[in-house]
């Protein structure tokens, strides 16, 4: 039930987009069609649940203060606190890699359609940030960790889409010149996050 | 020192090339800090720091870095320069460290270095490198104080915490608007921004 409340509320209430604006870059430029998307979102959410969690037990087992505990008792004071980001973002940009080599080898066809997003989201600041989020708000087992990777996923793969939508239709509107293409983008995000932010005095 | 192109690489970025509001990178912080205007200037000093740095480092790393694993190589050197910062703040200015949380960490996945670094510092020498950094890290900090400053006026009334509307307008029934500290409306301020930017320049509007 728990996980249950954490994934609703990372779709809708702690959104990546409206409430963290986290993934902004690829998400104002990747949203000029729905097709595409809706390819980068699935891409974000499917690097979201594979690196969340190995974040999660590389920080639990390796990073935390008193985490190499298991190594025996002359570990138990080492902190390595401080390398957490050079490590998470290694761990994305090598996972990566290595989903794009799988996917490429077992589903061609998903490759076709994902191919030229799957590089780009090592530097996806949705995909770090999702970790860093982890890892402040200390969740206690790896699955609630892969719930929130999958929720904050599906919550940019909307947000993307949902934009996409709306400016596909913007197209025939009237816009003035010199708001034309990034500058409505932003303020139709910013309607978009107003719209989001009902969600925010929901209680689970 | 100063020739005609290393001079446009550091002033071109602040209006005319800015990373914000013309090439669209690094919106993910310029959004999520500007609430408050001191977190912001903090943001903006970080991340002049990493880009110049880094940018130098790369670009004295520039021969000798193979292109297959060159991504790896400056995201390694950026996230290195970031835990440094992350402890001088830690160290120096908790509370501000406190109020960016992740967001220094994101400089790491900031699109202006990445973008700088693949644009700038793989094909130049150190020092035009080094202004190109600069430059950007300045263009990117304008425009993070400028949101800060509107967001900080209009949404606490004050501004560096200092309180700016004298009391007397809310006596009279003047009230904050709270709307500005909520994160959407960062949103559409920089829309108005690169609005009114993009009718004083022309050739940048789109068609």
């Amino acid at each position: 039930m728990e996980n249950l409340n954490l994934f609703v509320k990372s779709i809708f209430i702690d959104n990546m987009v409206f409430a963290y604006f986290l993934g902004m870059c690829s998400y104002l430029a990747v949203s000029k069609n729905v097709k595409t998307a809706f390819g980068l979102g699935i891409a974000v959410t499917f690097m979201l649940v594979v690196t969340i969690p190995l974040n999660y037990i590389l920080d639990k087992y390796v990073l935390q203060p008193g985490a190499l505990a298991w190594l025996g008792d002359g570990y138990k004071d080492v902190d390595l606190s401080f390398l957490g980001l050079i490590m998470f973002i290694a761990v994305i940009a090598s996972a990566t890699q290595l989903v794009e080599m799988t996917v490429e080898k077992f589903a061609p066809a998903l490759y076709n359609s994902l191919g030229i997003f799957l590089p780009l989201i090592a530097v996806n600041c949705a995909i770090l940030g999702g970790a860093l989020f982890m890892q402040q708000r200390e969740f206690a087992t790896c699955w609630t960790a892969t719930v929130y990777g999958a929720g904050s996923g599906i919550g940019w793969l909307l947000a993307i889409v949902g934009l996409a939508a709306i400016r596909e239709k913007i197209a025939y509107s009237n816009i003035p010149p010199a708001l034309r293409g990034v500058g409505i983008t932003f303020i139709i995000t910013g309607l978009m996050g107003i719209a989001f932010m009902s969600f925010m005095g929901i209680k689970l | 020192m100063l020739s005609k192109r290393n001079k446009e690489a550091l002033f071109n970025p602040l209006s005319k090339d800015n990373p914000v509001l013309v090439q669209i990178l690094g919106i993910c912080s310029t959004l999520a800090v500007t609430a408050k205007l001191e977190p912001a200037i903090v943001m903006g000093i970080s991340v002049i720091a990493v880009l110049a740095i880094s940018n130098v480092v790369i670009s004295l790393l520039r021969k000798t870095i193979p292109t297959s694993i060159r991504i790896i190589v400056q995201l390694v050197v950026v996230a290195a320069l970031v835990i440094i910062v992350q402890q001088v703040l830690r160290a120096y200015a908790y509370d501000v460290s406190l109020q960016l949380s992740v967001f220094i960490g994101l400089i790491i996945t900031n699109c202006i270095l990445m973008g700088r670094l693949e644009a700038f510092a793989l094909s130049n020498r150190p020092w035009p490198a080094f202004l190109d950094g600069i430059g950007n890290g300045l263009g990117y900090m304008i425009i993070l104080v400028i949101v800060a400053f509107f967001r900080e006026l209009l949404g606490s009334g004050t501004l560096l915490n200092y309180q700016v509307i004298p009391q007397w307008c809310y006596d009279h029934g003047y009230m904050n608007n709270g709307l500005m500290i909520l994160p959407p409306m960062a949103l559409i301020t920089v829309g108005c921004i690169i609005w009114v930017h993009r009718s004083r320049n022309k050739d940048l509007q789109e068609k």
